[in-house]
């Protein structure tokens, strides 16, 4: 178990499309791996990572893994932050509403299912790169 | 407390520079290395948000890259500074924390 | 590659034991499968191999032991979501050993 004080905060940037290369199936099996190591674990999408999160991927056809669905299993790993850049949204033409839903359960209130993405601007991204102990991107 | 932000990656090909930049914090440092140093050759499209940026945030690029690719350090954007491995090793251990924009 | 043998044809395996395709399994494979690894097939068996065959087909993935422990509990109560209980029906692990006899590859980042 990992006390508080030597708990760090890991911040996973992700800025590349999900199928044109390996990043992102890869940052999330080292999210997976580093679940068990119980730090405080975010994620950000910047860039063409916003794609990561499209509602309705289907790679069926394309013969490739539908890791899609992975992503709405963090909420069991407890990784309950996922920052996505609203300006990187906008230059794409995508609105969260067109991310698809990933939630996790509050244990602290009664098991209620919450949403893990949270839509920043561009300064608040800033911020959160700045405010974290370590950044592995991807 | 602050962030070295490296970059790998021709300005002309991918976004990574334009990226990084606009995500720094004041008294960040920015190193740029492998193709990332293609940027730091003055008269190109970037010298001018490069020299911008180079007076709220430090901006180096490796050394060892630029003569790889034939770039004097003469011809290097004014206020960018070069630095050796054992440089970039010294700037990734004095920063608060490391952020690559692959 | 080798296979396991079921029903008079071949089921291919990696060489540690996994299927090398997870459509190609079926309930007798399992028992096959089961048999090699030396586990005897309970209803308490199935549950597991059961519920980690609906986890990975909501999430693509096979759980870590300590989700499928804290999910196990959610769904069938404290008894069934009991590490030591999970232990004693498959002794080189639950993610690992159920993992393979439900077809999946194996979990990312077991142990």
């Amino acid at each position: 178990m990992t006390d508080e004080n030597t708990k760090k905060k890991f911040l996973y940037l992700n800025r590349k499309a999900p199928f044109g290369t390996i990043y992102a199936l890869e940052s999330l099996e080292v999210v997976l791996i580093g679940a068990a190591f119980e730090q405080d674990v975010s994620l950000a999408f910047i860039d063409d990572g916003v794609f990561q999160l499209m509602n309705n991927q289907d790679a069926t056809a394309a013969g490739m893994k539908n890791f899609s669905k992975i992503y709405r299993a963090l909420g069991d790993y407890e990784v309950r932050k996922l920052y996505v850049e609203k300006e990187s949204l906008d230059l794409r033409g995508l609105t969260v509403g067109d991310l698809m839903p990933v939630t996790y359960e509050d244990e602290d209130e009664n098991y209620e299912e919450k949403p893990s993405i949270r839509v920043v601007d561009r300064a608040e991204m800033a911020k959160l790169i700045a405010g974290h102990d370590v950044i592995l991107s991807f | 407390m602050s962030t070295l932000h490296t970059v790998n990656k021709s300005p002309y090909e991918r976004n990574a520079l334009k990226s990084c930049l606009d995500h720094l914090s004041a008294g960040d440092l920015v190193l740029l290395i492998e193709d990332g140093v293609l940027a730091a050759r003055k008269g190109g499209a970037f010298a001018q948000v490069l020299g911008d940026v180079g007076r709220s945030c430090k901006i180096y690029a490796l050394n060892p890259d630029l003569a790889a690719r034939g770039i004097a350090v003469g011809d290097l954007v004014e206020g960018i500074q070069t630095v050796d491995y054992g440089g970039f090793v010294d700037l990734a251990a004095d920063a608060t924390r490391v952020c690559a924009w692959l | 590659m080798s296979g396991y043998q079921v029903n008079g044809s071949v089921v291919e395996h990696d060489e540690e034991g996994y299927l090398t395709d997870i459509g190609q399994w079926s309930k007798d494979i399992a028992e096959v499968i089961a048999k090699a690894e030396q586990i005897n097939m309970t209803d308490e068996h199935w549950e597991v191999v059961n519920f980690l065959r609906d986890y990975y087909e909501e999430y693509q993935i096979a759980p870590a032991v300590r989700i499928l422990v804290k999910e196990m509990t959610k769904k069938y109560g404290k008894e069934k979501g009991d590490q030591k209980a999970l232990y004693a029906l498959f002794p080189y692990g639950p993610a690992k050993q159920a993992c393979k006899i439900a077809g999946l590859p194996k979990p990312t980042g077991c142990v």
